[in-house]
């Protein structure tokens, strides 16, 4: 068991370290969200109702870029290269490995939510979050739904050349429709309607009741319950359909 | 010798391997020795990274019996993962990470690793330890995969293709890496579909072709055996080629110089050869196209008149 702790920690230390040195990982996962966070910080910095709407929204886009995106880009990459296939010849427990590429996606979201966090209390005028509780509660339940719905989207791209654009076409609609930018409530109807359907909604939802409004905890109990719903999901079709290798052909 | 040395390190049966309706391996046989490099040579497609991929548990046969150090592979057992070392035919790494950070990374998985700079040098590696893996030639990155499947100390190593796509000199580099490990006491299995290099290396080879072993042997062995023949040419009448195949080269030439020598004639380029691997290999996977392959009787051939 502390054996395969020490190997876990070892290649989650690998992993970070690994990180730092690839710039484009690195401009994905912290770079972007602060971007949209100081472009519409600073578009909107004339009414607090809409800093009260951006901030907990770019907390959640983070929460996806960091587990979903890179998950999902991170997997097609590993496999098409062969390293998740060299690894498994290794005595390496699968499970060393996998934990130790999973609390990498985690340090990572816990590094953004804090910057964005401190942002918006420094800068945006949104204050330290009402609930740590809630927040923490929120922000797990998103890494695991979106990390896992980002493994199992890895096994439907067929190459890492075309990872980019089956990521987007997911990621970028899902950050319009669910509201990182503007309150899904004065959006039309059938926007609205699809957004209900989508965790990233609820999850900044969630969010926004943690470090804005204060609502208490049970109001927000369906928006857990629809993140974990998606969560189960994830995490069923990303066991189901995991390979260690690139598909032949 | 006690009963666990005298157990091959890998043994296969009648193995079957099939993808969808096509069958990949068709009832392959051997045994490998402890210590012994053994070759399983063939042309692309016959089954050859199959088999391997089978041995190393990354494939679940469709039938049959395969044994590694005693273990089945398919369950991957981890005590056997620690015995073993794997060059697949590529594999990636972590790009940004150096030679020298791989190695020792690497080392960590192994219970009984060997010394990390031992390693580098055996795998002609100490000039590379400081570069990062993306930076790597071709050749220097087949190296780091030796380095990481040779530094957990593993008994048994398998090669996919280990000098597919090298120069000559990086060839005999990787060459003589196999030997230092022959040297001391691993088992190789490896595969190739060069002829020298099956020859070079392999204290026994087998021939594989539409997933089906046609001969197995020392490289040796095998060019004698298939037809176990002896080949005499020489240039006959207006300078016409001639070869006959015989099992007492003697008794021929010495028909051959009694009619030359009554005659008044003299035999131009007169020569004795065994046949080499490469004919045996020829005669063999060009059979193997038409008709069901019968190593055993191997029909002489004869090229010019009689």
């Amino acid at each position: 068991m502390s054996d395969a702790i020490a190997l876990t920690w070892r290649q989650y230390r690998l992993e970070r370290k690994m990180f730092w040195r690839n710039p484009s990982a690195a401009f994905f996962n912290f770079a972007l969200p602060l971007l949209f966070l100081g472009l519409l910080g600073a578009i909107f910095s004339g009414s607090q109702t809409d800093l009260d709407v951006i901030v907990p929204g770019i907390a959640g886009m983070s929460v996806m870029t960091t587990t979903f995106v890179a998950l999902a880009m991170n997997m097609v990459h590993l496999r098409e290269q062969g390293v998740l296939k060299r690894l498994r010849g290794t005595p390496l427990p699968s499970g060393a490995y996998l934990g130790g590429l999973a609390a990498h996606a985690i340090t990572n979201t816990v590094i953004q939510l804090a910057i964005v966090i401190a942002a918006g209390a420094l800068a945006f005028g949104v204050g330290l979050p009402e609930s740590w509780l809630m927040l923490g509660v929120f922000a797990a339940a998103g890494v695991v739904c979106l990390g896992a719905l980002g493994v199992a989207l890895s096994h439907a791209i067929p190459n890492f050349d075309s990872a980019p654009a089956y990521v987007n076409m997911i990621f970028l609609p899902v950050i319009v429709i669910s509201g990182v930018f503007y309150d899904v409530k004065n959006a039309p109807t059938f926007m609205s309607d699809i957004a209900q359907v989508l965790p990233l909604t609820h999850l900044i939802d969630g969010l926004s009741a943690a470090m804005v409004t204060g609502a208490p905890f049970a109001e927000h109990l369906s928006d857990l319950a629809v993140v974990l719903v998606w969560a189960a999901l994830g995490t069923l079709l990303a066991i189901r359909g995991f390979s260690w290798e690139a598909r032949r052909g | 010798m006690d009963l666990a040395s005298a157990a091959p390190a890998i043994l296969v049966r009648d193995l079957h391997k099939s993808y969808g309706t096509v069958e990949a391996v068709r009832g392959i046989d051997f045994d490998v020795a402890v210590g012994e490099v053994f070759g399983l040579l063939g042309p692309n497609g016959a089954g050859k990274t199959t088999t391997v991929e089978v041995l190393e548990g990354y494939r679940e046969r469709t039938s049959g019996i395969v044994s590694v150090l005693g273990h089945d592979p398919s369950t991957r057992p981890r005590a056997l993962r620690e015995r073993v070392g794997i060059v697949l035919q590529s594999s990636g790494t972590y790009r940004h990470a150096t030679v020298r950070e791989l190695v020792a990374h690497w080392a960590g998985f192994y219970p009984r690793p060997r010394d990390v700079e031992e390693v580098i040098d055996l795998a002609g590696l100490r000039e590379s330890e400081h570069v990062r893996a993306r930076k790597l030639s071709g050749g220097q990155a087949r190296r780091l995969d030796f380095a990481l499947a040779l530094v957990g100390d593993p008994e048994l190593i398998f090669l996919d293709e280990p000098t597919t796509g090298f120069d000559p000199a990086a060839r005999r580099a990787a060459w003589d890496t196999i030997r230092a490990l022959a040297d001391l006491g691993k088992t190789v299995l490896l595969t190739t579909h060069y002829l020298d290099e099956a020859q070079a290396l392999c204290d026994r080879v087998a021939i594989v072709k539409d997933g089906r072993v046609l001969a197995v042997g020392a490289p040796a062995e095998l060019g004698v055996g298939a037809s176990s023949r002896y080949r005499v040419s020489w240039r006959g009448d207006a300078g016409v080629p001639e070869t006959r195949e015989t099992d007492d080269p003697t008794a021929l030439l010495h028909q051959l110089t009694s009619a030359a020598l009554a005659r008044g004639i003299g035999l131009a380029d007169l020569s004795v050869t065994r046949p080499t691997l490469e004919d045996v290999y020829l005669e063999l996977t060009a059979e193997a196209v038409g008709e069901p392959a019968d190593a055993g009787t191997a029909a002489p051939r004869r090229r010019g008149r009689r």
